[in-house]
């Protein structure tokens, strides 16, 4: 102790502190995060899955995401996107894309659920990032009213309190989650596709996501109570159908109760 | 005489109905007064019937209102929901919101009620205004309706006033974002905007006080005022007695109609059923106002396709087009300490403070313009009115711009153009539309005006091709019965009425002004045909169709 209060005024004891401080911070953070670290895939996919997923995206993908999926001025880097994203943007057809705009659309999808799988092997082996998410985090059976907070508070505002979809700037906009498998629903907090944020592990954990997507199905197993939901959309709707559906029937029965005498 | 008539028995009903009714009237004499209203007389039109529609959706709302009453709890002490709808199962909320899921989930009819309240409240604004459309472009504001016109204005405001109200008592996530705009926009007024919105909310927003102070705003003082309002226009209508279109043996000494009893109550009261059977089917097939899906109130998220109800739609729209910066001028300063912040104020108060002071001080302007100040019940077709439809279009044109961008997100979305572009192209018609709609409805007015008199005059083409004997060809026209032809020639036309000096024989600033808006609203008037132009037109009928196409080849 006296060896370390002697060197106190030393020149470099504040560049020492400061190291020290930094080495301490990042080693906590570090430990810290080990729980939304990526991980390599590696188990569910064959060393072949790899190499066909390789022969696949040379042919169908390489053209904007490059060689090596290094990225291209047309198309960004996929090292470290993990299965999961693939799993999302090819399962749904939204990747190949049909062409350059705001966002891809979803569409029918160009691969089957092999040659899908081939492909994220192929990615996920490039580097590691998000997972296809296990079985028991997709089976509906979580809190649907946790799901529900948590759905209003992260997703509602780009995606509608009824999830069905709304605008973004410039073109963008986020989709009607009803048929949406919840894998595909899970993936996409993820990953964060098109101008999705990502949510991770830490910031919704996976029991959370369980919750949003039990919330999601049972809104869309319970249908809506009060009749016909004319786009679950809000009050444009409502006010649309009372001036075009409303207002038109009472006219048709104004004109009817007058015709007789006019 | 008159000793022969006391002698006689008296007056013994045969019946068992018509012996209580005399035992009343003998008591209360109402008969002069039943029999005075069952002989006023209604003209026919399917035009005529939106105040009447009103009237019952107020009726309808009266009636599901009460019901909702007995079940709704406008607490905001916090309780967790334990009833049947699971995706909200022990979440925290209000007693108000809990209360409200209680009567679409666990109270017999009370989500068909509430949909029937809802769907009867935007039926009640939206027949309001259609009403007012109508009473405006036919322009049965004018003397001795004016007054009226403006308890029609006053009814509106309280329509929206009792709307919003009610839109904000459930405490979901939806009505909480519409108050915190509400408390947004009574904040941005410059000194007492805080002081305001603090008094309003008791507090801070959103406090605890809010939903039960709405909630008596709601179900008495905003109602009553409804009706109290409601009972001044009938007894001004009854005093005016109704408008009339122009047709032959009408004019602004009688009213052509059927006499209330007994064919208008059998009509009005059957209209009543219909009106209430649409609403009813509206509410028990279509979703209005999900409140289950919004959650409850939390001030922090606020969804996609969050907007207000219909009628407080144009000053959402209003708040979504302003920008907040334009080339580098902003439209918020700091006074003193105190923000002063243009971006809301501006948007939120002035284009609806235009709106309202045009309308309620239109009938006086256009009387000082025209200096008409007859009696008129013979309403105008809105053709023959040019300028006053085209204002009327140039306004609602403004409304419906500023309507469309409360729902600018959707726009975008449903049709799949950019939402930027959208909140563009409305900016620029924000400013241009009033002013093409005015220029396009003034001249389809004219044009129409002058097909008319072009009919009057000439007839109507038959389509009947006939060759004269030299070879040319001719189409034949038909000559119209007195009764049409009196539609098209039977209107006033108000020239323009030049500046003239007062009685100390001065030219007044304010006169010469009345005088060149006179000429602005009539100087391209289109006069109806005089009853010489018709005489002179068919005197020479039978070269008639041979000059018109004589005049057309030389035209051409």
């Amino acid at each position: 102790m006296k060896a370390l209060s002697q060197k106190r005024r030393h020149p470099l004891a504040a560049i020492a502190l400061l190291l020290m401080g930094l080495l301490v911070t990042g080693g906590l953070y570090a430990v810290a995060t080990t729980v939304n670290q990526a991980k390599a895939q590696t188990t569910d996919y064959s060393a072949s899955d790899v190499e066909e997923g390789g022969k696949l995206f040379a042919a169908n993908c390489a053209t904007c995401h490059g060689m090596g999926a290094s990225g291209t001025k047309d198309g960004p880097s996929l090292v470290g996107v993990g299965a999961a994203a693939v799993d999302f943007q090819v399962g749904t057809g939204r990747m190949p894309m049909q062409m350059n705009g705001p966002q891809a659309y979803e569409k029918p999808r160009q691969f089957n659920e092999e040659q899908t799988k081939q492909l994220s092997a192929y990615v996920a082996s490039l580097g590691p990032g998000p997972s296809i998410p296990e079985e028991h985090l997709l089976d509906e059976k979580g809190n649907a009213a946790e799901g529900g907070e948590l759905f209003r508070v992260n997703c509602a505002m780009c995606h509608n309190a009824a999830a069905a979809g709304g605008a973004l700037t410039r073109g963008k906009f986020a989709p009607a989650l009803a048929d949406v498998s919840g894998k595909h629903i899970y993936e996409a907090m993820a990953t964060g596709p098109q101008n999705m944020p990502v949510f991770n592990d830490t910031n919704i954990s996976p029991e959370g996501k369980r919750d949003i997507i039990t919330y999601l199905k049972q809104i869309e197993a319970n249908g809506s109570p009060g009749g016909a939901d004319l786009g679950a959309i809000g009050p444009v709707a409502e006010g649309l159908f009372v001036w075009v559906a409303g207002l038109g029937v009472i006219i048709a029965f104004t004109i009817w109760l007058t015709s007789r005498t006019s | 005489m008159s000793a022969k008539s006391t002698a006689e028995a008296p007056f013994v009903a045969k019946t068992k109905v018509g012996r209580v009714t005399d035992f009343v009237d003998s008591r209360v004499g109402g008969s002069p007064i039943l029999r005075e209203f069952g002989r006023k007389v209604f003209p026919d039109h399917w035009s005529f019937m939106f105040g009447e529609v009103a009237l019952y959706s107020f009726i309808i709302l009266l009636l599901s209102g009460t019901f909702l009453t007995f079940f709704f709890d406008p607490s905001m002490a916090e309780t967790h929901y334990q009833g049947s709808y699971t995706p909200l199962y022990n979440v925290e909320m209000s007693v108000a919101y809990s209360s409200s899921l209680n009567i679409s989930f666990d109270i017999r009819g009370g989500l068909f009620m509430r949909q029937v309240h809802h769907w009867a409240a935007l039926l009640f604004v939206a027949s309001l205004g259609v009403h007012m459309l109508r009473v405006f472009f036919t322009g049965a504001f004018r003397r001795p309706r004016e007054m009226n016109w403006v308890v029609g204005g006053v009814l509106l405001i309280l329509a929206m006033a009792a709307g919003f109200t009610g839109y904000s008592l459930p405490d979901d996530l939806l009505s909480g974002n519409g108050l915190r705009i509400i408390d947004g926009v009574i904040k941005s007024i410059p000194v007492i905007g805080t002081y305001t919105s603090f008094f309003l909310f008791g507090g801070e927003f959103p406090g605890t006080a809010i939903i039960g102070r709405l909630y008596v705003l709601h179900i008495l003082l905003v109602p009553a005022l409804i009706l109290l309002m409601i009972v001044i226009h009938l007894f001004m209508v009854v005093i005016h007695k109704h408008t009339q279109y122009p047709g032959p043996g009408r004019n602004d000494g009688n009213v052509v109609g059927y006499p209330l009893g007994p064919v208008y109550a059998a009509k009005a009261g059957g209209f009543f059923f219909i009106v209430f059977g649409v609403i009813a089917i509206m509410a028990a097939a279509f979703t209005i106002n999900p409140i289950w899906n919004y959650g409850p109130y939390d001030p922090s998220p606020v969804s996609a396709g969050t907007q207000p109800d219909w009628y407080i739609g144009f000053v959402d729209g209003a708040l979504r087009l302003m920008p907040g910066v334009v080339n580098g001028f902003h439209f918020e300063y700091v006074i003193f300490g105190y923000t002063l912040t243009l971006n809301v104020l501006l948007p939120a108060l002035v284009p609806a403070g235009i709106i309202f002071t045009v309308l309620f001080m239109y009938p006086w302007i256009e009387r000082w313009i025209t200096k008409d100040d007859r009696e008129h019940h013979v309403l105008d077709r809105p053709r023959n009115a040019p300028t006053r439809t085209a204002i009327g279009v140039a306004g609602f044109t403004w409304y419906c711009v500023m309507w469309a961008a409360a729902g600018s997100d959707l726009i975008a979305t449903h049709f799949h153009v950019s939402l930027n572009d959208v909140t563009y192209w409305l900016r620029a018609l924000f400013f241009l539309g009033p002013v093409i709609a005015f220029v396009v409805t003034k001249r389809v007015a004219l044009a129409l005006q002058r097909k008319d008199r072009e009919i009057a005059l000439h007839g109507r083409e038959t389509g009947r091709i006939v060759r004269l004997p030299h070879g040319e060809f001719i189409e034949v026209h038909a000559p119209l019965d007195e009764y049409k032809r009196y539609k098209l020639v039977g209107f006033e036309s108000p020239s323009v009425l030049p500046a003239v000096p007062n009685e100390h024989g001065i030219v007044t600033r304010k006169e010469k002004r009345r005088a060149a808006l006179s000429k602005w609203f009539f100087e391209d008037r289109v006069a109806p045909a005089t009853p010489a132009e018709l005489e002179a037109a068919h005197g020479h009928a039978h070269h008639e169709a041979i000059e018109t196409a004589e005049q057309k080849s030389l035209s051409h």
